[in-house]
């Protein structure tokens, strides 16, 4: 007689089709993060500039005195500009555990026994680091958008400037795969969050601090490239047909974001696998 | 009773590490029920079971796991098996329960349907007063508990236990071959149970499958392994050489181990028996001082076959 027989049953109910067990990973991971109070104060704390920009709308809208805060193309663009801070550090806070907390678990190998590929383990920790960095970038910018045309009482802004809403959409989502991809990839290399995070403001600053010293010494913008967060401001600028603050050439910025993309992808298919070979 | 016919198939089956052969030309059936795959560490039964499981691909050979192809589905089959894996593994930041029930969900199962089988499946293990607790304050016994309570919430056709019982105290241990054993003859789930433990092996196991250095060594029923193609006796010698005179019976193609005690198991071939020993030790002038046949058990089997290689 078994000791623990507390009536195991044979499973007769439904099963779902292979292919959802990112969306599992997905929502597990979101509902962790939002569990957490200092996660939560920080997605709070990043929307304040948007109660910001939402009074200066207004104001332009209902105050003849403040027509001189009337919204543009150019004040969305600085407002995803300001986002960027609380941008990195929801992606330190939100990604630098993603895959290396499993790590130092060995999740990879619970994870990769059940039916799912490499591939949906990877797009739903992506998932979750995307939903938390469009939640501070694209959303509350779209929402401002909606903003002023209800402060407005008309769709006149909208109309004259069709191209916001793309421009946003697109420049928002290539900043956040750009800095999933590239955070994840960082957090399969090592089993320590902490140092996971470290990893990623090197390479963010770093990156900076080298073309400053290129800069210093050359007094050429072109080689810009060498930052990846002057790469997105390139690229942003570019979307938004503002004047570019580089003289590198847009293409140049975009082959540098997708070739980090790249390079992320790369690592993330040598790092996440079930079993490390030590040959 | 799980089903008696084969479950796992493998052909010809090598993986390489490198340049060294974890697993090298390794044909083998398993059957339903439970089985024990029994083996030195570095033998390769833990690269065969992730090899089994689509996390390593083997450079040459064939595998099916229930009838369907490994390199062809291993969705399928990783959806109908549950794998307990040999170091510790749990999803960092859980409790038990939504552990087990996030497992459940990634095998898919639905959300609700999940975490009632986490429930029904961590009392089980005997998890059940613990479920609420984080997976990382758990004990080295309970992390075994957890492992194997993952791999079951799908409820799983195939089970692979690797080292189930590693580092747990006797009363865990036993607990653990308990659940084991119950699943495999009483839950109709197929068991394969991969140790060095022999006593785990046999205890819980019907058949077993013997590897070393990444070849089967043997394999069958544990009874028909354990039958007697000769005679085995424990022995106790009095000789100023002992390493010649065991040297001496090798030759004569007696197999010898040393026990933990200073008495030998001695296997002898053929139907002479006490005779050829006795034989011998005269011929080499040792004293018999103890000499008692005794019963063939798995540690022969496993002995046996390790030793020939």
């Amino acid at each position: 007689m078994p000791i623990h027989d507390q009536g195991y049953r044979r499973y007769g109910g439904t099963r779902a089709p292979h292919g959802r067990s990112w969306a599992v990973i997905a929502v597990a991971g979101v509902r962790t993060l939002i569990g957490r109070r200092a996660f939560v104060g920080l997605l709070l704390v990043s929307w304040l500039p948007f109660f910001v920009r939402a009074v200066q709308i207004y104001a332009a809208a209902n105050l003849p005195q403040a027509a001189f805060l009337a919204p543009d193309a150019r004040m969305f663009r600085q407002f995803l500009e300001q986002q960027e801070v609380f941008l990195f550090f929801v992606t330190v806070y939100a990604g630098a555990g993603l895959i290396a907390n499993d790590r130092r678990a060995n999740a990879l190998q619970i994870y990769l026994s059940k039916p799912l590929t490499r591939a949906e383990y990877v797009f739903g920790k992506l998932a979750v680091l995307m939903t938390f960095l469009l939640l501070v970038s694209w959303i509350p910018a779209v929402v401002l958008l909606i903003v002023q045309i209800v402060f407005s009482g008309s769709f006149r802004f909208f109309l004259d400037n069709l191209f916001l809403f793309p421009a946003i959409t697109v420049f928002s989502f290539i900043q956040v795969i750009a800095v999933s991809t590239a955070m994840l990839a960082l957090s399969s290399l090592s089993n320590s969050s902490r140092y996971v995070g470290i990893l990623y403001a090197g390479l963010i600053f770093f990156s900076q601090a080298i073309y400053g010293v290129v800069y210093a010494v050359t007094r050429d913008s072109s080689l810009a490239w060498m930052s990846i967060a002057f790469d997105l401001n390139q690229v942003g600028d570019a979307i938004f047909r503002l004047p570019l603050r580089y003289s590198m050439p847009v293409p140049v910025a975009f082959l540098a974001v997708a070739a980090l993309v790249g390079a992320s992808a790369l690592v993330l298919e040598r790092r996440v696998k079930g079993v490390e070979v030590v040959a | 009773m799980a089903d008696p016919g084969p479950v796992v198939v493998l052909e010809g089956v090598t993986v390489m590490y490198g340049a060294q052969a974890a697993l090298e030309d390794v044909s083998i059936v398993f059957n339903g029920g439970a089985v024990g795959l029994l083996g030195p560490n570095g033998a390769g039964k833990s690269t065969m079971i992730k090899a089994l499981l689509g996390l390593i691909v083997p450079g040459r050979g064939r595998m099916r796991v229930l009838g369907m192809d490994v390199a062809g589905s291993p969705l399928d089959i990783r959806g109908r098996v549950g794998y307990m894996p040999e170091s510790d593994a749990h999803i960092p930041g859980m409790n038990a329960v939504t552990f087990v029930a996030y497992c459940g969900e990634l095998s898919g199962l639905p959300h609700v349907d999940a975490m009632q089988r986490a429930h029904e499946v961590l009392f089980y293990v005997g998890l059940g007063e613990a479920r609420y607790r984080n997976v990382e304050t758990y004990s080295t016994g309970m992390k075994q508990r957890i492992k194997l309570a993952q791999a079951l919430v799908h409820d799983p056709d195939l089970l692979f236990l690797d080292e189930p019982t590693n580092g747990m105290d006797p009363k865990g241990r036993d607990e653990m071959l308990e659940l084991v054993r119950d699943l495999a003859h009483h839950k109709g789930v197929n068991v394969i149970v991969s140790s060095h433990l022999l006593p785990d092996v046999e205890y819980t196991c019907d058949e077993v499958v013997v590897m070393d250095q990444g070849r089967v060594a043997a394999a069958g029923p544990i009874q028909s392994l354990k039958q007697p193609r000769g005679q085995v006796f424990e022995l106790r010698v009095k000789t100023p050489d002992l390493d010649l005179f065991i040297s001496h019976l090798r030759a004569a193609g007696l197999d010898c181990h040393a026990t933990e005690d200073d008495v030998m198991r001695v296997f002898v071939p053929g139907a002479g028996g006490a005779r050829d020993l006795f034989a011998i030790a005269a011929r080499e002038r040792v004293q018999v001082r103890h000499l008692r046949p005794s019963v063939p058990t798995l540690e022969d089997v496993f002995t046996s076959a390790v030793g020939e290689r």
